[in-house]
């Protein structure tokens, strides 16, 4: 059933319409992102075409440099604890009765048409001290008062990592439904505890697959900027929330976009890093 | 009328008498002076979206057009500088997305940066003599590029359950008692808490003359910064928490908050005795408008005292009339005012050091 390898140029022509797509909408405004990020700002204007490099020597300073790494260490924690969670919880999903499957499917994707706006301001209320989960406690007599849960780091992560979970399960799905079964069989038969035969068959066998998750995850939760704002406090403002500040309220296009393009390159090079040391570790 | 006489034709027993007849009265109509210049005088209006343009919508632009025969259509324009871009982006390419806009005073100064303003003319705005002084805005060579739109005040405000006392002074913002139970403005550019120290407690705004004497007044805030439960960007997250008493004390746009006490909300809104932040937003002509004498007849009448007294009453902002020449009340005055000298913001601070501000700001309130 292998389909026959593209011997002509005419082979390609169903690429024509993705790739041009992909160029107008992708490569074109990242283009004049990277263009703009080399203008020169008009301080209390807007910007001249130019070619400088001071949005860049900004940038590079210990604050910045601290909140990318915040940035970015947030990211990872969002994705290793959605990849830890949702693991064990999509191999059970993929395993369970089918309307159990479905009903899982459904919550899940209904989850992913909220807005971050909406997922932001539930949490923030049921982090709140008024009419937050801590009353839930107070009322079940586990706490004396109620206390306000938010803002802080917690909530950051917790909101982000609401957000980011159907993602994490959608991803994972196709994979663990598609497994082999027989593989479990076998470590069980041959008297391996269900954990042990878990994290040492299912888990290596699906390692590219949790590779490829969290790398998704990871790059989806870098682009949060809204989460960070309504849950978290000044210092737990991601590189996004910098960005939208010097767009959007200080009109200062090239310094946003030097952030953005530093953001993007930085992501690039950590999703490269992580492939290449996930095919070396094919390879031994 | 040719609509009428379009389903005229589409009738069959219509003679060709009727068709002719109703034709020459659509024409007759048309050739009419009013209606032509009704349907030529028109104007794109751009006011922040969502409460004010539903308010203007409402109370302002439907008057407008019967008093002048203007017809208006309101554009819903965003707040901060997203909008200076867009007009100053089509003005580029000849365009104007509204031929007069509501613009901040930031935004007013930047404009002005690139010549986005066309100059008005004061002959054709006869009533620009009510303004208050600071309400016409004025290129460096004296031209006027645009004139008080409506202005509003930032005050102090309180939860009434959480604070039955309400506080006097903005030195609340400082005291430890109020640990984490402020909400604030998150940029320097529109929280003016740099103007609100000095006042408070460097006697004035001068002390921000000097890039040290910002400093200064920065360390003091930093003082303040345990207070800080909230630095908002999103003006609902705030009013939101005021009202529920999650976040009990900080500041905010006072209309708003009174709006909110007459809907029976528990807040209420101060002006401490260093007096209210005044903000204010501009009426400008986009240079790339062609529409500049309807502009300028859009303005002047919204420059009357009458109308003013109407915002007022209606949508809750300051007058940018003295006073005295308006008929408002003493309560209503007092709902929308104060004669408490106000807090005037250093606009020119956000034009000359924006980038300097911005980034000390920055650093100031994300730094643990």
């Amino acid at each position: 059933m292998r389909p026959e390898p593209p011997r002509r140029i005419a082979d390609y022509s169903p690429l024509a319409f993705p790739a041009v797509m992909l160029t107008v909408f992708f490569v074109v405004p990242f283009g004049i992102m990277v263009m703009v990020s080399f203008f020169r700002r008009q301080q209390g204007g807007f910007y001249t075409p130019d070619f400088v490099l001071e949005s860049y020597a900004r940038f590079l300073s210990t604050f910045f440099g601290g909140v990318l790494s915040f940035s970015l260490g947030l990211a990872a924690c969002v994705a290793l604890i959605c990849v830890i969670v949702g693991f064990p919880f999509t191999y059970e999903l993929a395993r369970a009765k089918r309307w159990v499957q479905v009903s899982w499917l459904v919550a899940l994707l209904s989850v992913l048409s909220l807005s971050e706006v909406i997922i932001g301001f539930a949490w923030s209320t049921l982090l709140s001290r008024t009419a937050g989960i801590s009353n839930l406690l107070v009322w079940l007599g586990m706490m004396d008062k109620p206390v306000a849960l938010t803002p802080n780091f917690g909530a950051v992560l917790t909101g982000m990592v609401y957000q980011a979970f159907p993602y994490t399960v959608l991803v994972l799905y196709p994979a663990m439904a598609r497994l082999d079964p027989t593989l479990m069989e076998a470590a069980r038969t041959l008297g391996s505890h269900p954990l042990k035969a878990f994290l040492t068959v299912v888990v290596p066998a699906l390692r590219n697959t949790i590779v490829a998750t969290f790398i998704m995850v990871f790059v989806f939760a870098l682009g949060s900027y809204l989460l960070p704002q309504l849950l978290g406090r000044p210092q737990h403002w991601t590189l996004s929330v910098l960005i939208t500040d010097q767009a959007v309220y200080q009109s200062n296009m090239p310094f946003a976009a030097a952030m953005a393009v530093f953001l993007v390159l930085v992501t690039l090079s950590l999703v490269g890093l992580a492939l290449l040391v996930g095919r070396k570790d094919a390879a031994t | 009328m040719t609509d009428n006489a379009k389903t005229g034709i589409g009738k069959t027993a219509v003679t060709r008498r009727t068709v002719l007849a109703g034709a020459a009265v659509g024409t007759a109509l048309l050739s009419m002076p009013s209606i032509v210049r009704a349907q030529d005088k028109s104007l794109k209006v751009g006011v922040y979206g969502g409460y004010f343009q539903e308010s203007f919508d409402q109370h302002i632009f439907p008057d407008f057009t019967a008093a002048t025969g203007i017809e208006v259509q309101s554009i819903s324009e965003p707040t901060g500088e997203a909008w200076l871009v867009q007009l100053s982006q089509a003005a580029k390419a000849k365009q104007a997305p509204a031929d007069v806009s509501m613009m901040s005073q930031v935004a007013m100064l930047k404009g002005q940066a690139i010549d986005l303003w066309q100059p008005l003319d004061p002959a054709k705005i006869p009533n620009v003599k009510n303004l208050l002084p600071q309400f016409v805005n004025k290129y460096p060579d004296g031209r006027i590029a645009g004139i008080g739109a409506v202005s509003w005040y930032i005050t102090l405000v309180t939860n009434t359950d959480v604070y039955p006392e309400a506080p006097t002074s903005w030195t609340a913002l400082w005291d430890p008692a109020n640990k984490d139970k402020l909400g604030l403005l998150a940029l320097v550019s529109n929280s003016f808490l740099l103007e609100v120290t000095a006042k408070t407690f460097f006697g004035g705004a001068n002390k921000l003359d000097t890039e040290d004497g910002i400093l200064e007044v920065m360390q003091k805030l930093a003082e303040l910064k345990p207070n800080v439960r909230l630095w908002y960007r999103d003006e609902a997250q705030f009013e939101q928490a005021l009202k529920s008493g999650e976040i009990p004390m900080g500041q905010y746009y006072h209309d708003v908050t009174g709006l909110a006490a007459a809907d029976g909300n528990p807040v209420r809104s101060t002006f401490p005795k260093e007096g209210g932040i005044l903000d204010s937003g501009c009426w400008a002509i986009s240079s790339a408008s062609t529409k500049s004498a309807e502009a300028h007849v859009f303005i002047d009448y919204m420059s009357q005292p009458k109308i003013q007294a109407t915002l007022s009453r209606n949508v809750g902002t300051a007058p940018t009339v003295a006073r005295s020449v308006t008929d408002l009340t003493d309560d209503e005055f007092a709902s929308v005012s104060s004669d408490i000298a106000p807090i005037i913001p250093r606009y020119d601070l956000y034009q000359t050091k924006s980038d300097w501000l911005n980034q000390k700001w920055t650093e100031l309130i994300v730094a643990g």
